[in-house]
């Protein structure tokens, strides 16, 4: 019997990218609601999201989950028998929710200035992106994985911001393989997984959509 | 046996989250203040991203980040629950705890900084806003978020209870008011009865004193 879960997304959402790769991963059939955030927002994502009135927004039996990482812990907590995205030791959890917060608190509105910015602005962005992924990078250490020895919660909330990857070295000027190496060889590792593959952009839509969207804002 | 302690500060409210919660589960802890001004080696070995409190340290390991704290709790000691075990409530809970993050935290700290009067009416007119979502979808007629008793989103909202009023006598404009927000005004009351509340919070008048003196530093007096 389906389970009727339906997700309401945006294709270039790095929040809805997380849930694709855990629908995913947990091999959960869900019907795909592409919500066209440049027009008037649909009654449907305002019904079912009237407080922030955001993608994603994961319905099961009719009921709204909202915020992409408890939309996470969901998933794991009611689909538990296959891939489970967190670990079972309490204190693993707990690292691996201090490191998904970490990535929701600094990463986006780092690297949504990779490409809103420039000249000074621009170089202070680089430097915060860089410390960023030096931290995570030393928190990755030698492991193929953040969850260890298999995909988990602290790489799919990370993965997606490596669809902009190609843009913000283009704009910016450096190379993300040159300086951090394990990260580069993490995402190109995560990316042969399926469920990772189908559910993340493509980095030629996501620089298209931001040399456009830079236009507009009157860069180039 | 296993270890607990806390690295805390006197004035911080998630320090008190942490220790509220730990009271609730019956977990004993040993208590480390910190100086904010001159912090400890181990506090900066402890949480070396950010450097701050509160740390709970369990046999040795460091968590850091008081909504990660709370979770850990919960997982760690079951006993007394503070978090729905039916998924979907679960996942509610989290929502209206991030809530408290993402808009309450910007209202409270434009309000705290806020200056010019035009500036302090607005910050005030913004958590009143905020803090009425808050009031009709999460709270509703219950007398707690957790319904009879209170629970981690109660606790998350622990600040909101005590410090805010205290803020808004440091900044000269209330907010929790009973004609503005009277199920909240009246869940901040309940919540600071609480005997684990009530026996675990800064004394009143040396809170308002180090608000005032904050602001004042920051010059906004």
């Amino acid at each position: 019997m389906a389970d009727e879960v339906t997700l309401l997304d945006f294709w270039l959402s790095p929040f809805g990218m997380r849930v694709k790769i855990a629908l995913a991963e947990k091999e959960v059939k869900y019907e795909y609601s592409e919500q066209n955030l440049m027009n008037r927002k649909s009654d449907l994502l305002l019904k079912m999201n009237p407080v922030y009135k955001k993608i994603p927004v994961l319905v099961h039996h009719g009921k709204p989950v909202c915020e992409s990482l408890i939309i996470l812990q969901y998933i794991d907590a009611v689909w538990k028998g296959k891939a489970p995205l967190l670990p079972s030791d309490p204190y693993e959890r707990a690292q691996s929710m201090f490191w998904a917060d970490f990535i929701d608190r600094k990463v986006h509105d780092i690297s949504k200035k990779l490409w809103t910015t420039k000249g000074e602005e621009l170089e202070a962005a680089k430097k915060d992106f860089f410390e960023c992924l030096e931290l995570l990078e030393r928190e990755l250490g030698e492991k193929p994985y953040f969850g260890g020895e298999a995909l988990g919660y602290v790489d799919i909330a990370l993965l997606p911001f490596s669809c902009g990857f190609y843009t913000y070295e283009t704009i910016g000027d450096f190379s993300i393989e040159a300086r951090f190496p394990k990260i580069r060889a993490w995402v190109d590792r995560c990316l042969k997984k399926e469920s990772v593959a189908k559910s993340l952009a493509e980095p030629e839509k996501v620089h298209e959509f931001i040399l456009e969207t830079r236009k507009g804002l009157g860069f180039d | 046996m296993a270890e607990v302690k806390l690295h805390g500060f006197w004035c911080s409210p998630f320090s008190y989250r942490v220790i509220w919660a730990l009271k609730l589960k019956g977990v004993e802890y040993e208590y480390i203040e910190e100086d904010l001004l001159n912090k400890s080696e181990l506090l900066l070995k402890y949480n070396p991203i950010y450097k701050k409190i509160p740390v709970l340290v369990h046999d040795g390991k460091p968590i850091a980040e008081s909504l990660v704290i709370l979770e850990y709790i919960e997982e760690t000691w079951p006993e007394n629950p503070l978090l729905p075990k039916d998924p979907y409530d679960r996942a509610m809970a989290r929502f209206w705890i991030q809530y408290g993050v993402t808009k309450c935290a910007d209202a409270f700290g434009a309000f705290y900084v806020a200056s010019e009067e035009e500036e302090r009416e607005k910050a005030a007119k913004d958590i009143v806003e905020v803090l009425k979502i808050l009031e009709d979808q999460a709270l509703g007629d219950k007398k707690f978020f957790g319904g009879d008793n209170i629970n981690l989103v109660d606790i998350s909202y622990g600040p909101s209870a005590y410090w805010l009023p205290a803020m808004g006598e440091a900044v000269g404009v209330k907010v929790l008011e009973p004609s503005t927000l009277p199920k909240l005004h009246a869940w901040a009351n309940n919540f600071i009865e609480v005997p684990a509340i009530k026996e675990n919070i800064p004394d009143y008048d040396k809170m308002l004193a180090y608000m005032r003196d904050a602001r004042e530093k920051l010059g906004k007096n």
